[in-house]
C-alpha cells in the first residue's frame, strides 16, 4: 500500500513540476511576464525615472540585434 | 489580461523609518557577529585566548553566539530591512501593521541582546542554530508572527495586481521559518532557562537537521534570493533576465530544499534509506540553485561594463558566483562517499563560509550600499572608493578563509582514515590538529580582512547618513527633481 502511495506521489510531483514549467513558459503569458518583470521600476520617484527611460532605450536597441 | 501596475497617482508615502532602523542595526550586528567570529578563530589558532574571562569567554560558549549573531542578528536585520523595503515598493503601498512594525524591530533587538547575555552564561538548548532557551524562543515566535502579519498585510493592501517574485521568496521564507522554529523548539521547560526537547534520539536529530538545513534553505537562501530578484535588477537598471525562469526557480527550490536535511546525519543512526533520500534530493537541488544563479548573473548580459565602475553591483554579482560555487559544493559533499572524507572536518566549515561570507554577506552588503543613499535621500554613498576597498577586502578575505578550510578539511579527512597494514590508525587525532594549525592562522587572517571591510562600511555609512553637504560631490543630497 505504502509503495503505491509513493508511486502516486512521484507521478503527482512530476506533473506539478511540468505544470509549473508549462504555465511559466507558455507563449501566451510571455508578454504578461515581461511586464511583471518591470515591476521594480514602476514606482520610481521622479529623480530615478530619467535613468530608467535611458535603460529602456538601451534595451530596445538590443532587441533588434 | 490585467496590467501589473497601477499607473495613476503619486508614489505612496513609504514607511522608511523601520527600514532605516534595521539597516543601521545590520551594520552594527554585522561587525559584532563577525568580530566574534574573528575572536573564536583566534582561539582555535591560540587556545590560550579561551582564558580571557573564563568560563564566559570559552569557545564552546562564544561559538553559538557567533553563529546566532551573524545569522539572526546581522542576516535577520538585513532581511527585515530589505523585505520591508521591497514589499512596499513592489506593492506600491505603505507598510501595513501599525504598532506591529516597531514591535518587530524592538523585539528583535531584545532577542539579540538576550542571546548575547544567555549564551556566554551557558544557557543553551544544545540544538545547533536553535540554542536559545525557551523564554527567548517564545519571544521570537511572537515577533515572527507579527512579521508575517505586517508582510502579508502589506501584500493584501497592494495597488498592483501581480505579486513580484521577490515577495514570493520573502513570503516562503517567513512562513517556513515560522514552522521550523516552532516545531524544532517544542520543549518542556524545567527552569526559567532550561528545557528539554519533546523529541528524543534519532527523531530529535532528524527534526533538528530538518530545521537546520532549512534555516540554510529558507533563511539564508530563499530570503536572500528575494534580495537578488529586487536589488540586482535595480542596481543594474535592467529587468531580471527571465521572469519565467524565476517562477520555475521558486517552486522547484522550495519544494526540493525541505528534503535535503538528512545529509547532515550521514553515517549516523539515521536509517540508511533516509540518508540516501537526502543525498538524492541534495543532488537534485543543484538544478534550481543554478537556475536562480544564472538568472541573476545573466541579468547583466549586455551590460557587463557596469561591473568595472560600480562596486555595489560587483558585490551583488560576485555574491552570485559564490552562491553558484557553494551550491555545487554542497550537493557534492552530500554524496555519501565524498561525505565519508569531508564529514566532521574543516571542509564543512569552509563550505558554510563560502555560502555565509561569499553569498549571504556579500549580497547583503551590496543591497545595503544600494539602500543607504535611497533611504537618506543621497545621490550616492559618501565614498565609492571605500566601497571598492570593501569589495576587495571581502573577496580576498573569503577566498583566504575557504581555501584554508579546504586544505585543512582534506588533510584531516585523509589523516583520520589512514590505516597501517596491521589495521591500527596511522595518525593520532592530535597530529591532525597540529597539521591544521597553519590553516587556522590563514583563516583568522581571512576573517580579519572581512571584518576590516565591515568597519570601512560602518564609516562610509556613518558619513553618508550624517553629511549635510559634501563638497567633493557638490552636495550629495537629493532635493527634488534631478536632471538626467
Amino acid at each position: 500500500m505504502i509503495d503505491i502511495l509513493r508511486q502516486i506521489a512521484v507521478v503527482l510531483g512530476a506533473l506539478a513540476f511540468l505544470g509549473v514549467c508549462w504555465w511559466a513558459f507558455s507563449p501566451k503569458r510571455k508578454k504578461r511576464f515581461e511586464e511583471d518583470a518591470r515591476l521594480p521600476f514602476e514606482d520610481e520617484e521622479l529623480s530615478e525615472k530619467s535613468a530608467e527611460n535611458a535603460s529602456k532605450k538601451q534595451e530596445k536597441g538590443q532587441d533588434k540585434k | 489580461m490585467t496590467t501589473a501596475v497601477a499607473k495613476t497617482g503619486p508614489v505612496p508615502d513609504y514607511d522608511y523609518k523601520i527600514v532605516r532602523q534595521f539597516t543601521i542595526m545590520s551594520v552594527v550586528w554585522g561587525i559584532f557577529g563577525m568580530g566574534m567570529g574573528v575572536l573564536i578563530a583566534a582561539q582555535l589558532a591560540w587556545p590560550q585566548l579561551n582564558d580571557i574571562w573564563q568560563p564566559f569567554s570559552h569557545f564552546g560558549r562564544l561559538r553559538p553566539l557567533h553563529t546566532n549573531a551573524v545569522i539572526f542578528a546581522f542576516g535577520g536585520s538585513v532581511l527585515f530591512a530589505t523585505s520591508y523595503y521591497v514589499v512596499q515598493r513592489t506593492c506600491q503601498t505603505r507598510l501595513w501593521g501599525g504598532w506591529l512594525i516597531p514591535f518587530t524591530f524592538w523585539g528583535w533587538q531584545v532577542v539579540i541582546i538576550a542571546a548575547a547575555i544567555t549564551l556566554p552564561m551557558g544557557y543553551t538548548s544544545t540544538k545547533e542554530y536553535a540554542e536559545l532557551e525557551w523564554p527567548i524562543d517564545i519571544l521570537i515566535a511572537l515577533i515572527w508572527i507579527a512579521y508575517a502579519l505586517v508582510f502579508f498585510g502589506t501584500i493584501a493592501q497592494r495597488r498592483t495586481s501581480h505579486i513580484y517574485v521577490a515577495n514570493w521568496f520573502f513570503g516562503a521564507y517567513i512562513i517556513t521559518i515560522a514552522a521550523l522554529h516552532i516545531v524544532n523548539n517544542l520543549e518542556i521547560p524545567i527552569y526559567p532557562f532550561k528545557s528539554y526537547s519533546i523529541f528524543s534520539g534519532t527523531k530529535d536529530a532528524m527534526i533538528q537537521w530538518w530545521y537546520g538545513h532549512n534555516a540554510v534553505g529558507f533563511f539564508l537562501t530563499a530570503a536572500f534570493l528575494g534580495i537578488m530578484y529586487y536589488f540586482v535588477p535595480k542596481q543594474a537598471n535592467r529587468p531580471i533576465y527571465s521572469y519565467q525562469l524565476s517562477i520555475v526557480h521558486f517552486w522547484a527550490l522550495i519544494s526540493i530544499y525541505v528534503w535535503a536535511g538528512g545529509h547532515h546525519l550521514h553515517y549516523s543512526a539515521l536509517p540508511d534509506w533516509t540518508q540516501s533520500l537526502a543525498m538524492v534530493m541534495s543532488i537534485i537541488l543543484l538544478a534550481p540553485s543554478w537556475g536562480g544563479m544564472i538568472n541573476g548573473i545573466m541579468t547583466l548580459s549586455g551590460a557587463w561594463h557596469k561591473l568595472r565602475t560600480d562596486p555595489t553591483l560587483r558585490f551583488l554579482v560576485v555574491s552570485l558566483s559564490f552562491y553558484g560555487m557553494s551550491t555545487f559544493e554542497g550537493p557534492m559533499m552530500s554524496i555519501k562517499t565524498v561525505n565519508a572524507l569531508s564529514h566532521n572536518t574543516d571542509w564543512t566549515i569552509g563550505h558554510v563560509h563560502s555560502g555565509a561570507l561569499g553569498w549571504v554577506a556579500m549580497i547583503s552588503i551590496g543591497a545595503l550600499y544600494h539602500l543607504v543613499p535611497v533611504l537618506w535621500k543621497r545621490k550616492e554613498m559618501y565614498s565609492v572608493k571605500l566601497i571598492n576597498a570593501h569589495f576587495w577586502l571581502a573577496t580576498v578575505g573569503t577566498v583566504l578563509y575557504i581555501a584554508a578550510m579546504w586544505v585543512n578539511g582534506i588533510t584531516q579527512g585523509l589523516m583520520w582514515r589512514a590505516f597501517n597494514a596491521d589495521g591500527t590508525l596511522t595518525y593520532s587525532f592530535v597530529e591532525s590538529v597540529i597539521a591544521s594549525h597553519p590553516g587556522y592562522v590563514v583563516r583568522l587572517i581571512g576573517g580579519g580582512f572581512f571584518l576590516l571591510g565591515m568597519l570601512l562600511m560602518a564609516y562610509n555609512v556613518f558619513r553618508t547618513v550624517t553629511e549635510k553637504e559634501n563638497e567633493a560631490h557638490n552636495d550629495n543630497t537629493v532635493r527634488s527633481v534631478q536632471p538626467a
